[in-house]
């Protein structure tokens, strides 16, 4: 059935789908409609489930952990500040192996105060052992969430699926909502075989000695690997069952490309726009998605991109002192295997938009450079 | 690919039309996005929302900064700021207003006007109150008019499943909308 609905709702409607037990979330803008709406699925009764107020993100992170520890399909959303707030917990998340999934929709850190999007928040929270998935579209939104328990439940680990404040979040579009009997049949019920069980007594969690501590974090890293591998069996999988098909990277364009565009997030949908644009003038520009930041996908990134001549990778976040985050990432998984300039453009931070002009800019810019003379360039600033 | 622009002030449904829009355009099995402008909106402070309407899917995800049409739900609001900012030539304006489109002159040559008077048939509709009617359902009554991209069917339909109250006085109040845009 397909319906006109925001960004938001297509996380609820997902996790209403996923038949979560147990949500636990602390409004923030923009993610508010998001429990707004479970909350009232859960009061009409629609999903049987768990609506658990909290006084916090991180006691909404701490519900989770409980509920999942419990065998609970366990849910929350958040944004910015409020999922830094979790940052403890995250790690407590994936170090205990709980498959909790978290919608986080991006809004840049304060301050100075701000709710418009950028990548800041996520991203800083790259190596707490959390996948990490960026959705363009809010039917893409609605799917990561259910294929989102299928991988977070095989391997054991967390799964953040990540959407642009405003451009999706508050963005209506038309929406397939897939039949029950279908996310059923695809997302079985989850059987934790590591619940608590009072009749069979564990500790969880205890004191770990040098010993045996490093012997857990190479067996969450197996876990992260063999995500990877899940991710890309379920594509054809969740494919064959709904119709839609979401790798690690969607590339656009890119085999005869001679630039190449790394993009995220809705910035990405527009920047596929842009290739069509450039192409109607006769230029070879393609553009790779990153959709996966965590298990990073280093064969596809280095097979998407092995036939560009120039590399643009555009980060709507920076670590400061350094690039971008997207272009540390990506020019890691190159070194060794690739002599491609990569030149990296920092735009949209904090909700400014990044507009197809935008693209048309930083390739006019590019095509004048051999390689880049700085370690980043900022696009569309007040001098 | 279509792009429309609304004005409206916070608390006259303007987000809300946009949605109920993109609904009924979706209902043609066209591909549609709308949104507002990304603010923190207050009630009676200008208010934007946005919609485009293609064939095909749409991936511009940018603000609509020259807009094809623009929809004026608050006339008090062509006093107080441009609504023709960046309204590509051949633009259609569509006011809601009791007053005949050749008083809007002052518009600018470039566009065309047509007017309707939402206020008035939404508070014989009883949508709303008389000090603040909510027009926003009589106002897309009046956008299959003058469009082409969606059918009176689709909107009342859209306006029936998008209401949280009163379905057929706001189905009503589209309908009479639809019969009295003055212009075309």
């Amino acid at each position: 059935m397909k319906k006109v609905m925001m960004g938001n709702h297509a996380i609820s409607y997902g996790a209403t789908l996923a038949r979560v037990q147990v949500i636990a979330a602390y409004p923030i803008t923009p993610q508010t409609q998001v429990v707004e709406l479970l909350s009232e699925i859960v009061a009409d009764q629609k999903l049987k489930a768990e609506f658990i107020k909290v006084e916090s993100e991180h006691s909404a992170m701490a519900a989770c952990i409980g509920a999942s520890s419990a065998g609970a399909r366990a849910f929350t959303a958040t944004s910015a500040q409020g999922l830094a707030l979790m940052h403890e917990l995250l790690h407590w998340a994936a170090g205990a192996r709980l498959p909790i999934v978290m919608a986080n929709i991006n809004r840049a850190m304060a301050p100075p105060w701000t709710i418009w999007t950028d990548q800041n928040d996520s991203l800083s929270q790259r190596d707490t052992g959390w996948m990490q998935i960026y959705c363009q579209s809010n039917q893409e939104v609605l799917d990561s969430v259910i294929m989102a328990y299928k991988v977070a439940e095989k391997v054991l680990m967390p799964v953040m699926i990540v959407l642009d404040a405003f451009s999706l979040s508050h963005t209506y579009e038309s929406v397939d909502i897939p039949d029950q009997a279908l996310v059923d049949k695809y997302l079985p019920a989850f059987d934790y075989k590591y619940k608590l069980d009072v009749k069979n007594p564990h500790t969880y969690g205890g004191l770990t000695t040098p010993d045996w501590y490093m012997e857990f974090r190479i067996k969450m890293h197996e876990a992260m690997e063999q995500a990877l591998v899940e991710i890309k069996k379920e594509a054809p999988v969740f494919q064959k069952v709904f119709g839609r098909f979401y790798d690690t990277v969607d590339p656009y364009m890119v085999d005869d490309a001679e630039t190449v565009l790394v993009t995220s997030g809705t910035a990405a949908s527009t920047a596929r726009f842009a290739v069509d644009q450039l192409r109607a003038e006769g230029k070879k520009v393609g553009n790779l998605r990153m959709r996966v930041l965590r298990p990073f996908p280093f064969a596809d990134v280095r097979q998407q991109l092995k036939n560009a001549k120039k590399i643009i990778i555009v980060d709507r976040d920076i670590s400061y002192g350094y690039h971008g985050i997207w272009a540390q990432e990506v020019k890691s998984a190159l070194y060794g295997h690739s002599q491609v300039p990569v030149f990296n453009f920092i735009a949209g931070l904090g909700g400014r938009d990044i507009f197809p002009e935008t693209y048309y800019n930083i390739i006019a810019l590019v095509e004048k450079k051999d390689k880049p003379d700085q370690e980043l360039y900022w696009v569309e600033v007040k001098k | 690919m279509v792009e429309i622009r609304f004005h409206g002030r916070g608390g006259q449904g303007t987000v809300i039309a946009g949605k109920i829009l993109a609904d009924a355009v979706s209902k043609e099995d066209k591909y549609v996005q709308a949104f507002p402008q990304f603010g923190v909106e207050r009630r009676g402070a200008p208010v934007f929302a946005f919609i485009r309407i293609d064939e095909k899917p749409i991936y511009i995800r940018s603000k609509i900064v020259l807009p094809q049409h623009v929809i004026v739900v608050d006339p008090s609001l062509i006093d107080a700021i441009d609504v023709t900012e960046g309204l590509k030539k051949g633009g259609f304006i569509l006011i809601n207003s009791s007053r005949h489109p050749d008083e809007f002159q002052n518009l600018g040559k470039d566009f065309r006007v047509f007017t309707v008077d939402a206020n008035d048939i939404a508070i014989r509709h009883r949508l709303g109150s008389k000090a603040a009617p909510i027009v926003n359902t009589a106002i897309l009554g009046a956008v299959p008019r003058i469009f082409d991209f969606v059918k009176l069917a689709s909107i009342v339909q859209s306006v029936r499943e998008g209401v949280p109250v009163n379905p057929d006085e706001n189905a009503a109040a589209a309908q009479e909308a639809y019969d009295s845009v003055i212009g075309v």
